[in-house]
């Protein structure tokens, strides 16, 4: 995909500033709280994911902001400009729906001319926008077909065309990448990402799937019951997630429950020194972060186990094992692949990477 | 699989059914529209007089021109009431959906013949809406073109078939995917661009169907003019009747039937055709 003067937005924000900030919006249905007390910035050019389970409340967030739905509390700002009370035909933000929602009398062609036509553009400029747009998105070919015709990927890139072409400030995308299977996917992740990178209109994403979000975002927004459970870069929230469900929501991971005692945390079978204050205590400790000690031997900065293989699951670059430290904890090991193990091996890891979570 | 002798045992029926009650008086029909009538006796004598006839004859020309009007000023006047009715309750209605559903439906359960006098009680010189018009001095005295005009007939049609144009517009409302409606709306559209670019253009095959239901039920109706019409709105339906009745000329009556046939077919063609062509998937 390549972008165009002709289809490049005229941002209000220079990049990295705040464009969209969402200020304690709450969105009540009936007697279910479904967002509560949001607060979230959005920087100009920054592609953001609301990432979370369903009934999570993102896809609501992302229909308040597009003007769907209503706010029972909060306001909704964009370029220092109110957004909330104004209704979605005004608001510079486009929505590519998660089935695409093209309309089926219209072909490609007039789909995508759609938001120039209802502002009564110029035709000749229309023409000419459209077909840069069609261009962009690898579709021109395919200009006079009607939805029906075209193939889940084309609609998506039709769908994209349609969004992008009044130049939005902000592009909302609502699961768009769902109804396609693995490998167009993973193409159009690629595609989606150079082409934000391109135009460098800022990209709300709304997904579930938590490799979707880490693989496409500058920061992911991590929403849990209709709250904001963490919100941070990629790397920032697999290294460091502030609690356990993030931790087990984003990658996988083993959680150690345990205690602190007179600066020594025990969990299990697993002893090391800490210096923190006592109490209950619960860390994120990453499989691939545990290694196999061929040697016994442990640095300062290590913790070191012996354990039992229960399991072993090969994924070709790498395997997955099961291990069992006794008195039924087990822990799950992620090592570069090396033929089957069994028996008891010792384990190393390291101090810094059992990361302390909240519950 | 089915053996023979099954599948002709169970088709048998149906075969019969359709050929003595369907195929059978459309040719007696079709026959006798060729045939003349002579001292009062049908001859079978093959000729083209009853349709040349029914073409220059300014009685039956006039009588066909009237229906073909009253039929299509039901059409527009039922799509008129029945679009935005099915629009309000599709988009707008919310929880009373089903209510209203209902009490639209509900009168289609009422004979005809029941809801045709009650316009003549409605609309007669002594009826409710002339003493209503009297009570609040509106009139001094009856106003007569209500009752016994083209536009009693109207009225009355409008009334039994605006129904019949609304439940196939609202299916094809409910089944208009609201996400469009939005995409719509974020695209820069406000209520009514988004109407009649979207919206509109979506319902067309109910709309089609439903126009297709009045205008042609309209064309075929004899009761409305024989209850409310009086002499100046009679339609081809009632000539029929009465060429197959007091005048005795089955032949001309025939060639009048076969005339309407024709046509109502050609109109449910070709609105099958345009409700193709519109059904988008």
């Amino acid at each position: 995909m390549s972008a165009s003067a002709a289809n490049s937005p005229q941002p209000a924000a220079t990049p990295g500033e705040v464009q969209l900030e969402v200020r304690g919006v709450a969105k009540r249905f009936s007697s279910v709280e479904v967002l509560k007390n949001i607060y979230l910035n959005i920087a100009a050019g920054e592609f953001l994911t609301l990432l979370g389970e369903s009934g999570s409340g993102k896809t609501t967030l992302l229909r308040l902001i597009a003007g769907f739905e209503q706010p029972s509390a909060g306001e909704i700002w964009m370029n220092g400009e109110r957004l909330d009370p104004l209704p979605p035909y005004k608001r510079r933000v486009n929505t590519v729906f998660q089935n695409y929602a093209l309309f089926p009398h219209l072909n490609a062609r007039d789909n995508v001319a759609y938001g120039l036509r209802v502002k009564n553009t110029p035709a000749n400029e229309t023409a000419s926008r459209v077909e840069e747009a069609l261009r962009m998105v690898k579709m021109f070919d395919f200009a006079n077909a009607r939805p029906s015709k075209l193939s889940g990927g084309q609609q998506q890139r039709v769908a994209l065309a349609r969004a992008l072409i009044n130049r939005p400030q902000l592009l909302l995308l609502d699961e768009p990448l769902s109804a396609l299977d693995a490998n167009l996917r993973k193409q159009m992740q690629s595609e989606l990402k150079s082409l934000q990178r391109e135009i460098g209109i800022t990209f709300l994403f709304v997904t579930h799937d938590q490799e979707e979000a880490m693989a496409l975002s500058d920061r992911i927004a991590l929403l849990r019951d209709g709250s904001l459970e963490q919100i941070a870069s990629p790397r920032e929230i697999y290294a460091h997630p502030a609690t356990a469900y993030t931790a087990q929501f984003i990658g996988q991971t083993n959680l150690l429950r345990g205690d602190i005692r007179g600066s020594i945390a025990t969990c299990g079978a697993l002893r090391w020194p800490l210096d923190e204050s006592d109490g209950p205590v619960i860390f994120s400790l990453r499989p691939e972060a545990i290694r196999i000690c061929a040697d016994g031997k442990r640095q300062n900065n290590e913790v070191k186990f012996r354990a039992a293989i229960l399991q072993q699951l090969y994924s070709g670059s790498s395997e997955l094992l099961e291990v069992d430290c006794g008195n039924g904890q087990t822990l799950r090991v992620r090592i570069p692949a090396r033929g089957p193990l069994s028996g008891e091996h010792d384990f190393v890891f390291l101090l810094a990477d059992a990361v302390r979570v909240k519950e | 699989m089915y053996s023979r002798v099954y599948k002709s045992v169970v088709s048998l029926p149906p075969l019969l059914w359709v050929g003595c009650f369907l195929l059978l008086p459309y040719a007696l029909m079709f026959a006798h529209s060729f045939w003349v009538v002579r001292e009062s006796v049908i001859v079978h004598q093959w000729n083209l007089a009853n349709y040349k006839t029914l073409f220059t004859n300014p009685l039956y020309v006039q009588v066909l021109f009237r229906t073909m009007r009253i039929a299509a000023s039901v059409t527009v006047c039922s799509i008129l009431l029945g679009y935005p009715l099915a629009y309000f309750l599709a988009f707008h209605a919310g929880a009373r959906k089903e209510l209203l559903y209902q009490l639209v439906v509900v009168p289609l359960w009422v004979s005809y013949l029941v809801r045709g006098y009650a316009w003549k009680t409605i609309l007669g010189s002594d009826g409710v809406l002339n003493g209503f018009l009297q009570y609040l001095h509106i009139t001094h005295e009856p106003v007569a073109f209500l009752l016994y005009s083209p536009f009693a007939v109207v009225l009355m049609l409008t009334h039994i078939y605006t129904p019949f144009v609304f439940l196939p517009i609202y299916a094809t409302l409910e089944h208009i995917p609201r996400p469009l409606i939005e995409a719509s709306h974020d695209l820069g559209a406000g209520s009514s661009q988004t109407f009649f670019r979207v919206v509109l253009p979506l319902s067309m095959p109910g709309l089609l169907a439903g126009a297709t239901f009045a205008f042609v039920l309209s064309l075929g109706d004899f009761l409305a003019p024989l209850l409310v019409g009086g002499p100046s709105s009679t339609m081809i339906a009632n000539i029929v009747q009465s060429l197959f009745g007091a005048a005795l000329d089955w032949p001309l009556g025939a060639a009048i039937s076969v005339f309407i046939l024709i046509l109502t077919i050609t109109l449910l063609f070709l609105s099958e055709i345009l409700e193709k062509r519109w059904a988008f998937k």
